[in-house]
């Protein structure tokens, strides 16, 4: 069967659901199920004590989905190890999705920050997977100091904008030798397709589900792309051309 | 006794344990993560730490996210 591996453990999945922005936790469980993954990331804040909110994780079922805890909000490398040991203190496995993201309006990763973190963190006993620009030499980076993925960015989060940078995503799956997930961005199944066709390992939604009007049926949808990329991918795409190749014969023809 | 909750100054009437205040809070220990003056607590700790004037404590739990 085509498993997905990271760090040791098997998925059947190679979708990947953030929890963030869905309308009720019913909303979220609902496309957790229809997308058929395994793998949710979620956030982590300070409790707003005048206002208590119920844990969310009473709707997701820890022997079902792997939780991973992302560093969202963390501006450097202190400040997202700080988050991932707090993550981990809260009994879950350790496993953390590295993101450090000190620009406001694009949320882009900071390459040097996420690096220095990411090595504080594999020596630390977790298992990271790290969100970063799609520069290939940072992939390669990143893998040198241990992270059990990378993870390039397809456009800027939450811009369903699709894989923008493309061609340095091509460059980063020719040379990665730990599973690339593409992460942010992806904003329809095509999307996320096309990126499996490239052969990236797995892709991680949030917002192209969360932020539409029925997020279960786009789940469906996002699995189905995901599913078909990946499949083309190990069939192995006929190669493009410039000039027309005739599908039907060329000889026979009606004419003198 | 006044210490730091989550950023913001709240005062305590007695000696508190992080158990106490998560009542109070009507919160369950099993979801809260608590570091107090920079420090992760485990929730077996919960119960025997009994706040200080002056402390920082944060609270933290899981919420949706990418």
């Amino acid at each position: 069967m085509d498993t997905l591996v990271i760090a040791g453990r098997s998925f059947r999945s190679r979708l990947m659901v953030g929890t963030g922005k869905f309308s009720s936790n019913q909303a979220m469980c609902a496309a957790m199920e229809s997308s058929g993954c395994e793998i949710v990331t979620v956030a982590l804040r300070r409790v707003d004590v005048n206002n208590p909110q119920d844990s969310m994780l009473q709707h997701i079922d820890p022997d079902r989905y792997l939780l991973l805890p992302n560093t969202s909000g963390a501006r450097d490398a202190e400040e997202a190890v700080r988050l991932a040991r707090l993550a981990r203190a809260a009994g879950c496995e350790p496993w953390i999705k590295l993101e450090v993201t000190p620009d406001p309006y694009y949320l882009l990763p900071d390459p040097v920050e996420t690096l220095k973190a990411a090595e504080i963190l594999v020596k630390d006993g977790f298992t990271v997977l790290p969100y970063m620009p799609a520069d290939p030499v940072l992939a390669k980076r990143l893998e040198e100091v241990g992270t059990a993925t990378v993870m390039p960015l397809g456009a800027p989060i939450g811009t369903n904008r699709g894989l923008r940078t493309r061609d340095h995503l091509a460059i980063i799956l020719e040379q990665a030798q730990v599973p690339v997930v593409v992460d942010a961005g992806l904003g329809a199944p095509s999307h996320a397709a096309e990126a499996m066709e490239m052969g990236a390992d797995a892709v991680l939604v949030n917002t192209a589900l969360a932020d539409t009007p029925n997020p279960a049926a786009m789940a469906a949808a996002f699995a189905k792309g995901v599913e078909a990329g990946r499949e083309a991918y190990c069939a192995g795409l006929g190669a493009q051309r410039v000039r027309a190749s005739a599908s039907s014969p060329l000889t026979g023809f009606l004419r003198d | 006794m006044v210490i730091e909750l989550n950023g913001q100054s709240k005062t305590l009437d007695s000696p508190t344990s992080i158990s106490d205040l998560l009542a109070q809070l009507n919160l369950e220990a099993a979801h809260v993560i608590a570091e107090l003056n920079r420090t992760i607590l485990t929730a077996d700790q919960f119960g025997a730490t009994i706040l200080q004037q002056g402390d920082r404590l944060e609270l933290i739990q899981f919420v949706g996210g990418g």
